[in-house]
């Protein structure tokens, strides 16, 4: 036997529980009419397209050795950053591409950040004191490149060697500051690139001069 | 009786003194014209031992070996590749009469710095680092990418090479030549290998890849011919910078 007040509280509850659940409905009706209205699919900003430029990339080739300029039109950034890494991307979609003359795998995801910082003076005399980097001076890229990249890397002196001076060669040629490289490896210093080339030393720009390999 | 032992005693003592005195006036007098006799006449040179030919070393370092495999050639691992290499070069060289130290004889892993370490207390005249590879075509010589700098007593280690690169540099050309004269395509660069770096030795990198020149059919480096066209090259190659070392 139910008691009286029991059966008075359930449906007044059970009251209460549609009434709620018919201003949660009308709420939500609201709430949809009103994003409906504030909805304005025509387009009121046109998309960030950086302008097309020219880019100089040093494409390496191992039947001869050699480093050679190639200009490229590409869409480049304005932040010296992201300019150097798309460039570098570019250059590294080179090397994927399966009639490559210098095939690496990898393309343009291998190259996972270039820092741009100013570089500190080389010093004859590791003694005497460094001079203090100058805010509008030459500066070092650091390219952190992927694990993968450098796991698929072919190993090789001539390979390895193309691969490294190809790369300061192009960040030199579209970012002229840039007068030091120094590599990283999903950020961590790695020995060597494919067990051949250092990837602990600091390479100079001037070293990746296009040039066409000697052979006879 | 004291008297006359005292007239006894003195007349051979005076004698004695005066026997010393003239032999001490005869050796100063010796003395005297000895030296004068050194300072006049001109200095006789003591005989000259026989000259030795210089010691001429090379120091042949297979890469890789034990854990490091290094590259992938076409049926054999470069770290095989290079010592068969180092033991056909090092047999041709000591027909020649050079004297040979290489660093590794066997399959074991020997780190970069023990490399450098070996050549650097061989105090050799050449250290040729042998390497293959799949890629590009000949052979390629690498010296290494420091910059030239006068040679130290006490170089740093990571960049004591730098001492050594001209003459690493020449021994490159020399090599070249050799290479180039046995009809092989031979390019040449530079480049940051650390065992290179840190030898102070004229000293080179030499990778082996496939002949792939124009007008002739890939030539691999398992082919018994190329390699053994390649240890003469190299062979001729040292005792041509032997004979460049002797020249004055």
């Amino acid at each position: 036997m139910i008691a009286r007040y029991q059966t008075i509280l359930f449906v007044v509850l059970l009251a209460a529980s549609v009434a709620m659940s018919i201003v949660l409905w009308q709420l939500r009706e609201r709430a949809h009419q009103r994003l409906l209205q504030g909805e304005d699919s025509a387009p009121t900003q046109a998309p960030q397209v950086a302008p097309a430029e020219q880019a100089t990339l040093i494409v390496a080739n191992d039947a001869d050795n050699s480093l050679l300029s190639q200009a490229q039109t590409l869409p480049l950034p304005q932040d010296p950053g992201a300019r150097a890494r798309l460039v570098l991307g570019k250059l590294l979609d080179l090397y994927a591409a399966p009639d490559a003359a210098h095939p690496v795998p990898g393309g343009a995801g291998s190259v996972g950040q270039v820092f741009l910082l100013p570089a500190p003076p080389l010093a004859a005399n590791p003694v005497s004191q460094p001079k203090p980097p100058q805010p509008n001076g030459p500066q070092l890229a650091v390219v952190n490149l992927t694990g993968s990249f450098v796991a698929s890397h072919p190993s090789g002196l001539e390979a390895e060697t193309l691969t490294v001076l190809s790369i300061c060669g192009t960040l030199h040629a579209n970012l002229p500051r840039v007068t030091q490289v120094r590599f990283l490896v999903d950020g961590q210093v790695q020995p060597t690139l494919a067990g051949h080339v250092d990837l602990t030393r600091t390479y100079l720009t001037t070293d990746a001069v296009p040039t066409e390999g000697v052979h006879p | 009786m004291a008297v006359s032992l005292e007239t006894r005693c003195v007349p051979p003592l005076r004698n004695r003194l005066a026997a010393i005195r003239r032999q001490l006036w005869a050796v100063a007098a010796f003395v005297a014209i000895a030296v004068s006799a050194a300072a006049q006449a001109p200095p006789t040179p003591p005989p000259a031992p026989a000259p030795q030919p210089p010691r001429f070393v090379v120091v042949l370092d297979a890469a890789h070996g034990g854990n490091d495999p290094g590259g992938h050639l076409a049926n054999e691992s470069e770290k095989a590749f290079s010592l068969a290499l180092s033991v056909r070069l090092r047999s041709l060289l000591g027909a020649r009469g050079i004297q040979v130290i290489t660093t590794r004889e066997s399959d074991s892993t020997v780190e970069s710095n023990r490399r450098a370490e070996i050549a650097n207390h061989a105090n050799a005249q050449a250290c040729l680092s042998l390497h293959g590879s799949q890629s590009g075509s000949g052979v390629h010589l690498f010296a290494s990418s420091l910059p030239p700098a006068q040679p130290a007593r006490f170089p740093a280690w990571k960049t004591a090479q730098a001492g050594w690169v001209t003459r690493s540099l020449s021994l490159a050309g020399v090599v070249n030549s050799a290479l180039q004269h046995a009809g092989l395509p031979v390019t040449l660069g530079r480049t940051a290998l650390p065992a290179i770096d840190s030898m102070t030795c004229p000293a080179i990198a030499i990778e082996i890849a496939p002949n792939r020149a124009a007008g002739n059919t890939k030539t691999g480096l398992d082919d018994p011919g190329y390699q053994a066209q390649i240890a003469e090259a190299l062979a001729a190659a040292m005792l041509e910078w032997k004979a460049e070392g002797r020249q004055p």
